[in-house]
């Protein structure tokens, strides 16, 4: 009796500990193959075949389809470069410059990756239609409530993921430092 | 006592087998993994162009809304797959997945250099049965060996300003992804050819 119910114990432990294990990691993700600059994440080789055993995990597990190599890199943020967590109802400002690519779009979605739907629908920016200033350099204001310039809505939500994507780049698995992919910079700058 | 510790420890090893065995099977159990998700909604060998992106379609998560997206879902058993994309403006992208969605090439419209994408899809069987002599003489052909005999192909177009997402869609409505017949002479000449597409520039 008392041998039934230590094993019992034992494999209730042990599928606890695994699958909460597999849990947390295709929800969070590793730290494996990462590239990260400043604020933003990118994870270049889940775009190539030898993409590693957790990516593939969390991306069937959400049923993403990750960039190619060929075809772009994706980098994510979801906290400004002193690790606040963005915030749908502050103003958070993205400006400066970006990797070399030949197209580039900044997109904002809820932490399950969906759009936020706004009246303006205007989900993102791409390369082509912001409004830069007189030396190329741009500046996208995140915010709830309409700014000047490139305004990009929150909808009010509390956490949100920006995600910068980077077509026909040479930014990719061999990239490792800042001076390869200058991204731009995240400030929060005001919150109510 | 001693035995309670001992039990912990093993349920903490036996844990780790689990979560090993558990993210590797993962991708072959997933059921809501986008291949399952785009097979209600697109054709077998055909070119399915999808809704865009919006808060409503919450079909897949992330994906870009500044793209119109097109998929192929494809099954080579029937022979190998002839792709043709025209490409748009501004900037277009063929993406090859397997079925468990490891994206094992990926190519834009600048490094195929012509005004289409035309790529011949084949398992790597098929591809050794091809005769040498037909590899020589359509050199231009770009043959890609899929590693699993199922599989999704992602055209994609940028539409750099929201009005040109029409135009983006339309380029990608005019693409195609058919089993090649064996005999594909009289098939292929018959096949119309996407109309605002002006013959291929000599440059590669």
């Amino acid at each position: 009796m008392r041998l039934l119910f230590i094993t019992l114990l034992a494999l209730l432990l042990a599928s606890a500990v695994g699958l909460g294990l597999t849990w947390t990691t295709t929800t969070r993700g590793t730290e494996l193959g990462t590239l990260t600059i400043g604020a933003w994440t990118a994870r270049p080789r889940t775009g190539t075949a030898d993409i590693d055993p957790y990516s593939r995990a969390t991306i069937t597990r959400n049923g993403e389809l990750p960039i190619g190599t060929g075809d772009g890199v994706a980098f994510t943020a979801n906290a400004d470069d002193r690790k606040k967590a963005l915030d749908g109802r502050c103003d958070v400002l993205v400006s400066g410059v970006t990797p070399p690519a030949r197209f580039w779009t900044l997109t904002l979605y809820d932490t399950k990756g969906h759009l936020v739907a706004n009246t303006l629908e205007r989900y993102g920016f791409t390369s082509q239609e912001l409004v830069r200033g007189a030396d190329g350099g741009f500046e996208i204001r995140i915010a709830s409530r309409s700014r000047a310039g490139n305004w990009l809505p929150t909808g009010g939500i509390e956490r949100y993921t920006l995600m910068m994507r980077l077509y026909d780049t040479p930014v990719g698995v061999a990239t490792r430092t800042k001076r390869d992919a200058p991204m731009p910079a995240i400030a929060t700058v005001g919150c109510p | 006592m001693i035995r309670l510790l001992f039990t912990i420890i093993a349920g903490v090893l036996l844990g780790g087998v689990v979560h090993l065995v558990s993210v590797l099977a993962l991708p072959r159990i997933a059921t809501q993994d986008a291949y399952s998700r785009l097979t209600p909604i697109t054709k077998l060998n055909a070119v399915t162009v999808l809704q865009p992106a919006e808060p409503s379609n919450t079909l897949m998560p992330y994906l870009d809304p500044a793209f119109a997206t097109a998929v192929c879902r494809y099954d080579l058993s029937g022979g190998p797959i002839k792709l043709t994309v025209p490409v748009s403006q501004a900037y277009t992208s063929v993406s090859f997945y397997t079925r468990s969605e490891v994206a094992y090439y990926a190519i834009n419209d600048r490094s195929a250099g012509k005004k289409v994408i035309e790529l011949d899809l084949m398992t790597e069987a098929q591809h050794n049965e091809l005769p040498e002599d037909e590899e020589v003489t359509s050199a231009d052909r770009l043959i890609i060996d899929s590693p699993s005999t199922t599989g999704l192909i992602v055209l994609k177009a940028l539409a750099p300003e929201p009005g040109l997402m029409p135009q983006a869609q339309a380029t990608l409505a005019a693409s195609k992804c058919n089993v090649q017949v064996d005999q594909p002479q009289p098939k292929q000449a018959e096949a119309p050819i996407p109309a605002p597409v002006p013959a291929p520039r000599g440059r590669r």
